[in-house]
């Protein structure tokens, strides 16, 4: 389509859910084809509790490395991010993770909002935010913003989430560009990458 | 929430805000200042960004509304249950071998931390001989500190954590509640002593034996974090603890060496040189 430009790389996915969608994200980590050059960031809701197990079960499940977003590292690519409970996390433009304990924003913190407007102005076309099952409409308004700033969303098909709500809120204000069930996720995720992308 | 202000306009405020009133946000972390300068914007509906800047350089009681809004003032009693808990096992029997406590809760907000460990001096019978050092930035948040006053709303939330935190006692024999508040114990508030304090600009103006400084690094670049972290390696007795919120760490710091952390996973170090 866009003959004359370059496409920008995808550097960053991020992948936004709450009730219901850590099933989701178990299955899609030994799915992951083994060294994509993409950080993904996943931000959850969940308890906010200093017993965090969602790093070490992440980890028994892929290949890759996951831990915990720590303030002011550098975002590195082929790594697994988790935003950590009870802080929002932003991205600084140079590309450094943020910390934040303000006010819950749609009864979350972290909140997926935060993450999807602060990585959609520092990456741009270069972000890819997904949206799972989810009881709230966190991450809706963010994905606006995705959007607006040239970033790809992805939705899970409210059919198949465990909680609709959430996914179904994106697709009513018309913001996904693609709508995938839960097991495809990982082969669309796999698939910016491979060469014959460009249809 | 559409960003209305843009990276050049927060510059402009934040020059404002140095030549007008003294005070520098210019090494903050730029994404969640951003975030707070426009969520205030919308939030007290300006209809340019001219109008808005004006009321900042020419309003001194907007200042401080706009100054309080854009630093994060979320905090709660007891908050890390886990974090208090190692404080009473393991800090307050060395506090306590001290003929004197002197501690710095340095932006301390509107205090639920003080009165946190005002709490735990009293069960373990130091309260008498020690003062609290409460500062911040914002003096609206101090006011609210030495009234004492809370949300009843949130005290089940503390009284858990106080629990958890290896509280004995009934938590309500610490306050007095009135209609939808909790007002705590004078005897406590008494012991704390309350004072504006930039951590940007100021200097150290005591010795302490603790200094609490949770979530307000976050907010800092590395820059301005080490140089908040020497102010407080200033202000640190020889063995002194150093409190520092859970996701904080002294590691990439440049007084890292002369610390070292207690024996478990809370952000706890003692200054060891």
């Amino acid at each position: 389509m866009a003959q004359n430009s370059i496409v920008k790389p995808i550097q960053l996915i991020v992948i936004g859910g709450s009730a219901g969608s850590l099933d989701v994200i178990l299955k899609l980590m030994p799915a992951l084809a083994p060294s994509l050059p993409v950080a993904i960031l996943i931000v959850t809701h969940r308890k906010a509790s200093s017993e965090d197990l969602l790093v070490d079960l992440l980890n028994s499940r892929g290949s890759w490395p996951v831990r915990e977003a720590e303030e002011k590292e550098p975002v590195a690519p082929h790594a697994i991010y988790v935003a950590p409970s009870d802080y929002h996390l932003l991205i600084e433009k140079d590309f450094t993770f943020s910390l934040d304990v303000s006010e819950k924003v749609n009864y979350s913190r972290p909140s997926i909002d935060i993450t999807f407007e602060s990585a959609a102005e520092v990456y741009g076309e270069g972000l890819v935010a997904i949206l799972l099952s989810g009881a709230n409409a966190d991450g809706v308004a963010g994905m606006k913003r995705v959007r607006s700033n040239g970033g790809t969303c992805v939705v899970q098909d409210p059919s198949t989430a465990e909680v609709s709500y959430m996914p179904a809120q994106a697709i009513e204000q018309g913001l996904a560009h693609h709508i995938l069930p839960a097991e495809e996720m990982a082969a669309f995720i796999n698939g910016l990458f491979t060469n014959d992308k460009n249809q | 929430m559409e960003f209305e202000i843009q990276d050049d306009e927060i510059e402009l405020l934040l020059q404002d805000l140095q030549e007008r009133y003294g005070y520098d946000f210019t090494d903050y972390s730029k994404a969640s200042l951003k975030r707070r300068i426009n969520r205030l914007y919308s939030l007290d509906k300006f209809p340019s960004f001219a109008l808005f800047r004006k009321q900042i350089q020419t309003d001194s009681i907007y200042f401080r509304r706009f100054v309080e809004e854009i630093t994060v003032n979320v905090t709660e009693m007891f908050r890390d249950p886990s974090f208090y808990r190692i404080l009473r096992e393991e800090v307050l029997p060395v506090l306590a071998t001290h003929p004197f406590i002197r501690i710095w809760h340095a932006g301390c907000s509107t205090g639920e931390e003080v009165y946190s460990m005002a709490i735990l001096l009293r069960e373990a019978g130091l309260l008498k001989k020690s003062l609290l050092y409460a500062t911040d930035i914002n003096p609206g948040v101090l006011e609210r500190l030495k009234k004492g006053i809370f949300p009843l709303r949130f005290i089940k939330q503390y009284s858990e954590n106080y629990i958890q935190s290896g509280g004995k006692d009934d938590f309500s024999r610490y306050y007095t509640a009135k209609y939808d508040w909790a007002k705590f114990d004078e005897q406590l508030t008494a012991k704390m002593v309350v004072a504006t304090h930039n951590l940007v600009s100021d200097r150290s103006f005591n010795e302490f034996q603790l200094i609490f400084c949770r979530n307000v690094l976050i907010y800092f670049d590395r820059n301005l974090q080490n140089r908040a972290l020497q102010l407080f390696d200033d202000s640190l007795d020889t063995l002194g603890f150093l409190a520092l919120g859970a996701k904080e760490n002294l590691k990439y710091s440049t007084i890292f060496r002369k610390y070292k952390q207690l024996e478990n996973k809370e952000r706890i170090w003692r200054k060891i040189a």
